[in-house]
């Protein structure tokens, strides 16, 4: 066991330093416990592989995504702007993020506001450089040979068109990825997204996330594999209703790859 | 009598018309109720091929193959047995019968013949189509917006189809009896593929029962086809028509996540973030109101959308809200703010442009927990099959409800508050949001 000093913006340019990436954690990743193994395991990979990064740390805030969404634009504008002045104040140049509102917000929504950056998704970082040969899997580990089904989020699937890099990621992992019958474009909703997550669901005869836990344990495979920390957290919840969180695991992919290099 | 009949040809077709053209421009006038939210008028190269692709193409409607198939025989019916009306029109204007015959010549009956496939087609898709709706009772087809007079319209309009390829087919059946028996006026055309089998039906008939009959399912088939023309701009039918502007116009290379940007807000906020700011002379004015509370304060592409909506219910049908119970359906947003327009634009044309009924789209036709049950994920975006944005006209709403009348939900207002003081929706102490990094350890080190 070795620790892993996370760099901050703050301390890299106090040492006269420029990160080639800026980590952008997002609060589900920074304060939830579960998250916060999403963030670990990605930060074990960043370290591992010897990646020239740094994270803002106590500086970043919120992206104000759940306040737009909700309807409240001037919570998400206060936030936007304050975001933007730290992220240009670093002159941050490229953003990778574990989390898909963070990265839809900064990549789409952030330029209108002058916050112009190069943001990809850490499953897309992660497949740039395993094809440009700059990291090198050693292969699935346990999860080599296993059925493995992918949860597409909207925001990085349908609102980003980004279907291709988390099931690349799962391919190196030479797992067997059983798809779900909605996926892809047709992909079902875990009920977090639209600020949903922070309020009790409307009045219904089901719960969103009970009913895609139940599509993704339809398909029997034995991980559930996931690429955002909110997804992540409902898709948990709908297994345990079933009384399955002992059998099937949920879990980013960025978990997945850390798990199978043993980081 | 010949000319009397041309007048009333005349007459009749110069009223339909006339009709049509009034509810037409009723109907772009209510669409131009809309606000001009950004240009849509950029990259037409990108955009025709937009149209090619989803509304001549049907590309989305191909995702379900089997309606798909169906739908396109109708689809490509419709048009192209409108060149035969064309003949029908020119006809009954000038008293002449089958005028294009003489100038096809032997091309002519493979012409009708080919239109006369099309309408034994169209006929079957359309006796399926009832079944679907009515017997088999696909679910989206059977939601509570679509009680009443939109299953009605969707019922009718299939009934009526059938009507009209079956005049068409018993016309042509009648008129070859009448060539045959060599009757006055009715020139030699050869047999047409389809028709010809119906003709035993007739062989023993006079030829002035004939005329008879053949004449009424002349008028029956162009007049409903006038009758038509007509109907649709009061159906979900219409798309047929706004499916191509509404192609043209949709957004373009937008990812489908962006929320549209509120610049009047931008520029509050920057002031009160930097008070030594100088004002910014060409800052729109402070709005009336955020967001949308009724139609008028919606895009007229929100509008064009809500008019060219098919209530085929795909939106729906894949609403993870709608999936669980919730009173959210897109499709139901879509036909509410068609009929709040319809509604408006009526009170308009009575007294006046300023003309204000005191209702709104939010509260008279669309709830507070309707709005609230949006996830946002855009599938309602993604499965229309005519380019329609129910989550824009959603959002807009919701700014409304959260902002002017501050209808929100009070967790959701805990949250607000937690973004703006802790700088996360959680009630977590800003100063702990890095402690995740505290003695981080890792297996391997570099490699």
């Amino acid at each position: 066991m070795s620790k892993i000093h996370v760099p901050t913006m703050a301390e890299m340019i106090a040492k006269g330093k420029t990160p080639d990436v800026l980590f952008w954690v997002g609060c589900a990743g920074s304060f939830d416990q579960r998250a916060q193994k999403i963030t670990k395991a990605f930060i074990k990979i960043l370290h591992h592989f010897n990646i020239n990064y740094a994270v803002l740390g106590g500086e970043e805030m919120c992206t104000g995504d759940p306040a737009r969404r909700a309807g409240n634009e001037m919570v998400f504008q206060m936030m936007a702007q304050q975001n933007i002045a730290i992220l240009n104040g670093y002159e941050v140049k490229k953003i990778v993020t574990a989390c898909p509102h963070c990265f839809n917000t900064l990549k789409n929504e952030y330029p209108e506001l002058g916050g112009t950056y190069e943001v990809i998704h850490h499953t897309q970082f992660l497949q740039k450089l395993i094809n440009e040969g700059k990291i090198k899997l050693q292969g699935g580990g346990s999860f080599k040979g296993k059925h493995i089904t992918f949860h597409d989020s909207c925001y990085l699937g349908r609102a980003n068109n980004e279907y291709e890099a988390p099931r690349f990621l799962l391919e190196k992992l030479d797992a067997e990825l059983v798809e779900m019958k909605r996926s892809r474009e047709n992909g079902m909703c875990c009920g977090a997204g639209g600020a949903q997550i922070f309020k009790e669901a409307e009045k219904g005869n089901a719960e969103v996330h009970f009913e895609r836990a139940d599509q993704a344990l339809a398909t029997h495979a034995k991980v559930i594999a996931v690429s955002c920390p909110f997804c992540t957290l409902m898709i948990t919840d709908g297994v345990k209703n079933r009384e399955k969180e002992d059998e099937v695991k949920v879990m980013d992919v960025a978990e997945l790859i850390a798990e199978a290099e043993d980081l | 009598m010949q000319v009397v009949l041309q007048i009333l040809f005349a007459l009749v077709l110069l009223g339909a018309l006339w009709l049509f053209s009034k509810r037409i421009k009723f109907i772009r006038r209510n669409i131009l109720l809309g606000k001009d939210d950004k240009s849509r008028n950029d990259n037409s190269a990108k955009r025709w091929q937009q149209v090619a692709l989803f509304a001549f193409g049907q590309k989305k409607m191909f995702k379900r193959m089997w309606p798909a198939l169906l739908h396109f025989v109708v689809y490509a019916g419709f048009i192209l047995i409108n060149i035969e009306v064309l003949e029908i029109v020119i006809d009954g204007i000038f008293g002449t019968h089958r005028i294009f015959a003489p100038l096809l010549g032997a091309f002519y009956p493979v012409f009708i013949s080919f239109f006369e496939i099309l309408a034994v087609g169209v006929f079957i898709a359309c006796i399926i189509f009832l079944w679907r709706r009515n017997v088999t009772k696909v679910q989206r087809f059977h939601k509570r917006e679509m009680k009443g007079w939109p299953t009605l319209d969707a019922n009718l309009i299939l009934i009526f189809e059938i009507i009209l390829v079956g005049a068409l087919l018993k016309m042509n059946a009648l008129d070859q009896v009448l060539q045959a028996k060599g009757a006055e006026h009715y020139v030699q055309t050869g047999n047409f593929l389809v028709s010809q089998s119906l003709t035993p039906l007739f062989e023993g008939w006079s030829i002035s029962t004939l005329v008879v009959f053949e004449r009424t399912l002349w008028w029956i088939h162009i007049l409903g086809i006038l009758f038509f023309l007509n109907y649709v701009t009061y159906s979900k039918h219409l798309h047929i028509m706004l499916a191509f502007p509404n192609s043209y116009y949709a957004d373009l290379d937008t990812p489908k996540g962006t929320m549209q940007n509120m610049p009047e807000i931008q520029n509050e906020v920057a002031m009160m973030m930097n008070p030594d700011a100088a004002f910014d002379d060409n800052a729109p004015p402070p709005p009336e109101r955020f967001g949308a509370k009724d139609v008028s304060d919606l895009s007229w592409k929100n509008l064009l959308d809500a008019y060219s909506c098919t209530e085929c219910g795909r939106c729906t049908a894949v609403c993870p809200a709608n999936n669980t119970g919730k009173q959210l359906s897109p499709r139901k947003i879509m036909m509410d703010t068609r009929d709040r327009v319809e509604e408006l634009g009526a009170g308009i044309d009575k007294n006046g442009k300023d003309y204000n009924d005191g209702k709104s789209l939010i509260g008279d036709y669309i709830s507070h927990e309707e709005l609230r049950a949006c996830t946002t994920c855009n599938a309602c975006v993604e499965e229309c099959p005519v380019n329609i944005n129910p989550l824009d006209i959603i959002l807009k709403l919701r700014r409304h409800m959260i902002m002017d009348e501050a209808q929100s939900p009070n967790e959701w207002n805990v949250m607000f508050g937690n973004v703006e003081n802790n700088m996360a929706p959680w009630a977590f102490p800003a100063d702990d949001r890095f402690n995740w990094a505290n003695n981080l350890e890792t297996k391997k080190d570099n490699a």
